[in-house]
């Protein structure tokens, strides 16, 4: 495909400004995802995949701010835009899910209407129009009787139900990139693999390319075509996402892949402990100095404790941080 | 769901207080104001008269009848603009935040240092004295617990997950605040709502009483006892049935914000059960 990418985003950096100083929570990524391009951000719990999220949608609010770096969107700058031009993109070309679909929909308000509101703000359609539209986008997302659920509120819905809702709302006007914050985490195994489908299906049918944020290597892997990996604020891997399962390079990511359970192996059937990564994820006022990883990397030499490593191409195409595939 | 007996009896008084001022002309013996006849003066209440008459001959019955046109009007439009004033300046400072905030904080404290009849009474005294002076001295002074309550509701609602994704979705601003937080904090908007009516109701009889409200020969219930208080001994007629019109509706009032503030209180529902 010709023309620039969907979304490009280079040596992002992310501040924390706390009291008189700022932290860098998130320091030198960049990547990029073309048009109806799966892509994948994994990383644990406070490694900063929300917020960089956030920042490309350009909702960081205090105490975060945008330290430096560029996020296109069709190759213009988003941070340049004015706040209505960043509003007109939001719920319109990019539209995001979140993790918590019991409290992402208005109580007081029915399931219909808040779909219909989209077709409203954002393509200037007659409620009566909309409200037509809402049905269909229900009907869309597999919900059985549409006609009739338009007017249940929220709290009518079970979980897996509120997040189908959820996922109408953010397909609603045919967005180009759909941003899924940890989608499934709320929900029971079962209705998690049926709403990964959904989404999987919905975005391939429209070409909407999708930015899947988890910390579930597994679930990621599944959905998307690339993965990138993160860890404590900087980006450590990035592959192609069958590559990242057989030859996963960094060590971190080696230590994410070792523990996972797999079905049949010996982890599972209780004569081998599952593997997993010594250590804890060190504080973001205290990241060790070079390679974050090296507490906690059994690879770990003199250089990975003093100087951060530089990323650097695979011939195989993809990106890895680390100094023993430099 | 159990009957609750507050709301019944207030949302009962109310309602026939609204009853009384819309059927005024029907309800009504003779004119308020131009039946005066001076043969009938000081009659005490009888089947005649029922709450019998003043010192012009008028029929206090008629005139209560139409006073409660004057003092729901004030009651209901002065305490809407107040809740006007108090949803949209503390639904936008609590949104918004920042310099607004401290602004809208400045302002509501202001208001609350101030007794706020003393407010209106300046107010009076600048405007002049009737019913629309009375509108915007009562509308003015009496906004600041919606204020409050509508800031701290904004304030807790902007954390909620449907607000935020609202902001992801592209929502605006104003989009956010009509759509997303005002239903959400309705309930307690209503309950301070009604009962400041009650307290609108009486404090249009206190300027009224005052001789800055509704001008005679216009009957207002306030109005109508300041112009009794010098036969209240000879003639107590005059000063009880208005005065237990006030009563009534405020006590109505009172009793249906509280019915309300059970019902769409989940907390208080939760203690009362």
């Amino acid at each position: 495909m010709t023309g620039p990418p969907l979304i490009e985003i280079e040596d992002l950096r992310i501040d924390l400004n706390h009291g008189s100083g700022r932290i860098p929570a998130v320091e030198g990524i960049s990547f990029r995802i073309d048009r109806g391009e799966t892509f994948g951000l994994v990383g644990e719990s406070g490694c900063g995949k929300s917020i960089t999220a956030l920042a490309l949608i350009g909702l960081l609010r205090q105490p975060l701010s945008i330290g430096g770096g560029v996020i296109r969107f069709e190759g213009k700058e988003i941070q340049s835009l004015p706040a209505a031009g960043q509003r007109a993109l939001r719920g319109n070309r990019i539209a995001m899910i979140f993790q918590e679909p019991m409290t992402a929909l208005n109580p007081v308000s029915p399931i219909g209407r808040q779909i219909a509101e989209m077709f409203v703000l954002h393509k200037g359609k007659s409620w009566r129009e909309a409200n037509r539209l809402a049905v269909e986008a229900l009907a869309s997302v597999r919900v059985a009787a549409p006609e009739r659920r338009v007017k249940d509120y929220p709290h009518q819905l079970s979980g897996g139900m509120r997040q189908r809702v959820m996922i109408a709302i953010a397909l609603a006007c045919g967005p180009d990139l759909l941003i899924a914050d940890e989608p499934t985490t709320a929900l029971d195994v079962t209705v998690q693999a049926e709403i990964v489908e959904l989404m999987r299906n919905l975005c391939a049918e429209r070409g909407t390319a999708v930015l899947m944020i988890s910390h579930d290597l597994g679930l990621v892997a599944n959905v998307c075509r690339r993965v990138a990996v993160m860890y404590a604020g900087r980006l450590v891997e990035e592959r192609d996402s069958a590559d990242i399962f057989r030859t996963p390079l960094h060590p971190y990511t080696q230590g994410l892949v070792a523990s996972l359970p797999r079905l049949g192996s010996r982890g599972v059937l209780g004569r081998n402990r599952l593997k997993e990564i010594a250590g804890v994820v060190p504080a973001i006022t205290n990241f060790p100095a070079g390679c974050r990883f090296n507490p906690r990397c059994a690879q770990a030499t003199d250089i990975c404790r003093t100087t951060v490593p530089e990323t650097s191409l695979l011939e195989t195409g993809g990106l890895v941080r680390c100094h023993h595939h430099a | 769901m159990k009957l609750r007996a507050n709301l019944a009896i207030g949302g009962a008084l109310f309602a026939v207080a609204i009853f009384v001022g819309l059927l005024a002309p029907w309800l009504a013996h003779t004119d308020p104001v131009l039946d005066a006849n001076l043969l009938n003066a000081e009659e005490a209440p009888s089947w005649l008269w029922w709450f019998g008459t003043d010192g012009q001959g008028r029929d206090i019955y008629s005139r209560v009848v139409y006073g409660a046109r004057i003092s729901l009007t004030v009651g209901i439009v002065s305490q809407l603009i107040n809740s006007v004033i108090g949803v949209g300046l503390g639904l936008s400072a609590g949104y918004w935040g920042g310099w607004w905030d401290d602004v809208v904080n400045g302002l509501t404290n202001l208001m609350l240092a101030i007794p706020s009849l003393i407010f209106a009474l300046a107010i009076m005294a600048v405007l002049g004295p009737g019913l629309t002076s009375l509108l915007i001295a009562l509308g003015l002074t009496n906004w600041s617990f919606t204020c409050r309550i509508a800031r701290a509701s904004a304030l807790s609602l902007k954390s909620q997950g449907y607000v935020q994704a609202a902001t992801v979705l592209g929502y605006g601003d104003l989009r956010i605040m009509v759509t997303q937080l005002l239903p959400n904090m309705l309930g307690p908007i209503i309950v301070i709502g009604t009962l400041g009516m009650g307290s609108a109701v009486l404090s249009e009889a206190a300027l009224s009483f005052l001789g800055l409200g509704v001008r005679p020969p216009y009957p207002s219930w306030g109005s109508m006892l300041s112009e009794a208080r010098d036969q209240i001994t000879t003639a107590p007629w005059l000063s009880v049935f208005p005065g237990l019109a006030i009563f009534l509706t405020v006590l109505g009032l009172n009793l249906l914000g509280d019915g309300l503030r059970d019902v769409l209180d989940p907390q208080s529902r939760s203690r009362h059960t």
